[in-house]
């Protein structure tokens, strides 16, 4: 009876083991469930923030607007019909911002109630009008033809060059700029990083007499551990001057600034993964190698390095990752402009740096949050393909 | 020609020793750098005081607070998941599909950036759950962000387990769950407590996954309960170097929560290598 019991507890316990090896899994799932529920959404919405509606007049041979180009007219970046497929016509623009330009106060009365006819009457009159106010000033009637502004699409949103989620009335919604800021910081980062963090592996690994290693192989570990907003730290106070001074720029907060504080957070981790992958290397094969008169250089390069050429792709891999994820210190030092970059030496803004800076004034369920959602979903799909390659050649390497 | 190979190697290792030496050599000064202006701010009031005159005089006791507690926290909750999954994953499953499916999604969760996490956290602890922006949401984030490594240090640990004292138990006659409880895990606690150190050094440090969970501005008050914001010292020092009132008079302040911050890494870091000497030794007498 105790016996079975026993057994009973057991099983029991067996399971509560399975279920919480589960966790990680069940969390992974739920993180894609959760950054795809609240990031789809976006592509069933359109880039209006609120109830703002756009008309123009009847005249008008206009009949579709994209989101870029309502954008250039209500920054009066365009003022002729005719760069957006119109006729020769200039745009007159009538806002809540502009309206006191055509109106007086006393004409809209005391408490805005003639703003709906005043609308009217202004598109009538002027064939290139383009009016946006918000539903309770438009008129029931509409003198005009509304425009139709379309969802945000899947392919507008990856390949749109403007980032301007709290534009009025019409939000940007491309995120090509901070793609491309996230690419370019890590890229040059990990271009930095590399020849120095592989020479210290090589050199841990190899040269370095064993009191050496002991001394140092902790320290660097240590560096691994220091929390990124203290590289930023670093990074704002120290380096952000030095590329001023040194590059004669206006702003020290560049692609290139945000480079150099990823290299040095990404150097700890690539020379712990490729010294442990150098060290890996059989003994055997080494000594197979010396004994056929190969200096001990040779026998590095020819064959230390092949061997483990694996483990250290791996660790290139990893640090790659951890370049393009990385949020704090790159937030602090890249000077987060959201324009396409065209110099490494400009202002540039990455993804994780958006997200966090924008996600605390984006209100829960908006546009603006569900585009960043949508962002961090494209963050967690480079991501996840890194991870996958990771393992894959991780397991190459075991194959060998 | 054997001598042109000579200095080639020699040529070649001088230059990596060059290149190391001063790579480890540059690291530490960034360390020093910030240790050194640091030190020099910390005195008793700077520790357990509240932040006065917008973040520029006073301590940063509630900062302190509120990083122990998301530590605490993200380990009461990641700790026991982590190590049972951990000791389910090595001594139960076998070399099975589920088995590499698990231990994929554990590498992969580890990659995911921490931003991520913060927004997995907001969307589902604080919004979906209802918990709020609270210490509860934010040790639930740092606790799942923790778990990979908890898992992969607790199964290196277990590995470190030979087969042969598994088998002898088994061969006295005890059940699984015995031999686990009473042989393997008592050897292979030391290690788990080191991997358990460390990941608690990493929460200490991270900033994305509170920002949006439970991370406080400015809050000039101890947490009462697990739905209390709290200031954190990673968050503090972010905020004070970018978006303070008054960035210039709050840069001792910022180096000051620097400096803590290291101490905490180096503390807990120093902690994990004494347990694990101390204990190494002791292992090997048995």
């Amino acid at each position: 009876m105790k016996r079975k019991w026993f057994k009973i507890i057991e099983k029991g316990i067996e399971s509560v083991l399975f279920t919480s090896s589960l966790t990680t899994s069940i969390t992974v799932i739920l993180i894609i469930i959760f950054l795809f529920s609240e990031g789809v959404g976006l592509f069933f919405s359109k880039p209006i923030e609120g109830d703002s509606i756009i008309g123009i007049s009847k005249q008008n041979t206009v009949s579709k607007l994209s989101a870029e180009q309502l954008n250039y007219i209500f920054n009066q970046d365009v003022t002729n019909w005719k760069a957006c497929g119109g006729k020769n016509d200039s745009i007159l623009l009538l806002s809540i911002n502009t309206i006191g330009d055509y109106f007086t106060e006393e004409e809209l009365g005391s408490s805005f109630e003639n703003i709906p006819t005043k609308i009217n009457e202004f598109v009538q009159k002027n064939p290139g009008a383009i009016v946006s106010f918000s539903k309770t000033y438009m008129p029931k009637n509409f003198a005009g033809k509304l425009i139709e502004v379309n969802n945000v699409g899947v392919w507008e949103f990856l390949s749109g060059k403007l980032w301007y989620p709290t534009a009025q009335p019409v939000a940007q919604l491309g995120v090509l700029p901070l793609i491309l800021g996230t690419i370019l910081v890590s890229l040059v980062a990990i271009l930095m990083a590399l020849p120095l963090g592989i020479a210290c592996a090589i050199y841990l690994a190899e040269v370095a007499d064993s009191r050496v290693r002991s001394l140092f192989k902790p320290l660097i570990e240590l560096l691994a551990g220091i929390p990124s907003v203290v590289y930023g730290f670093f990074g704002l106070i120290v380096i952000v001057p030095a590329v001023q001074k040194l590059f004669n720029l206006p702003v020290g907060e560049t692609a290139f600034t945000g480079s150099v504080v990823l290299a040095i957070m990404a150097l700890p981790t690539i020379i712990t993964v490729a010294e442990d992958a150098l060290r890996s290397v059989p003994r055997s094969t080494k000594e197979a190698s010396l004994a056929l008169g190969a200096t001990h250089w040779q026998t590095i390069v020819r064959v230390c390095i092949p061997t483990a050429k694996s483990g250290i792709a791996a660790g290139i891999i990893l640090g790659i990752g951890r370049a393009i994820g990385e949020t704090m210190a790159v937030l602090m030092v890249t000077g987060n402009a959201s324009v396409m970059p065209n110099s490494l030496f400009a202002p540039v803004r990455t993804i994780p740096a958006t997200i966090a800076a924008e996600l605390g004034e984006a209100p829960s369920g908006g546009l603006h949050y569900k585009a960043l959602f949508a962002l961090s979903i494209i963050l967690f799909i480079i991501t996840f393909g890194i991870n996958l390659s990771v393992g894959y050649v991780k397991r190459k390497q075991n194959n060998n | 020609m054997a001598s042109k190979k000579r200095i080639q190697q020699a040529i070649a290792f001088g230059l990596f020793r060059f290149v190391s030496l001063s790579v480890v050599g540059i690291l530490f000064a960034i360390l020093f750098f910030i240790m050194i202006r640091g030190i020099g701010v910390i005195n008793w009031t700077f520790i357990s005081a509240m932040p006065e005159d917008g973040m520029t005089a006073g301590g940063i006791l509630p900062a302190i607070v509120g990083t122990l507690c998301l530590m605490l926290g993200s380990m009461l909750f990641a700790f026991p998941v982590g190590v049972m999954s951990a000791i389910y994953i090595n001594e139960y499953m076998k070399d099975s599909k589920l088995k590499r499916f698990v231990s994929m999604m554990t590498d992969n969760l580890a990659g995911v950036p921490s931003i991520v996490f913060g927004l997995f956290g907001m969307a589902l602890f604080v919004n979906k759950l209802g918990f709020g922006d609270s210490i509860l949401a934010g040790s639930l984030t740092l606790g799942i962000l923790s778990l990979p490594v908890i898992i992969r240090t607790t199964e290196e640990a277990l590995k470190t387990v030979d087969d042969s004292l598994r088998i002898g138990s088994y061969a006295l006659g005890a059940t699984k769950l015995q031999t686990i409880r009473r042989v393997v895990f008592p050897i292979a606690f030391p290690n788990i407590m080191t991997g358990l150190i460390l990941s608690m050094s990493r929460v200490s440090g991270e900033t994305a996954p509170i920002l949006f969970t439970c991370a406080a501005y400015f809050l000039p008050k101890l947490p009462t309960g697990w739905s209390d914001q709290v200031m954190a010292l990673p968050y503090h020092l972010y905020v004070m170097t970018t978006s303070g009132t008054n960035m210039e008079a709050a840069r001792p302040m910022a180096y000051g929560t620097a400096f803590v911050l290291i101490v905490i890494v180096l503390l807990f870091n120093l902690l994990a290598n004494l347990l694990r000497r101390y204990f190494g030794k002791k292992v090997k007498m048995n």
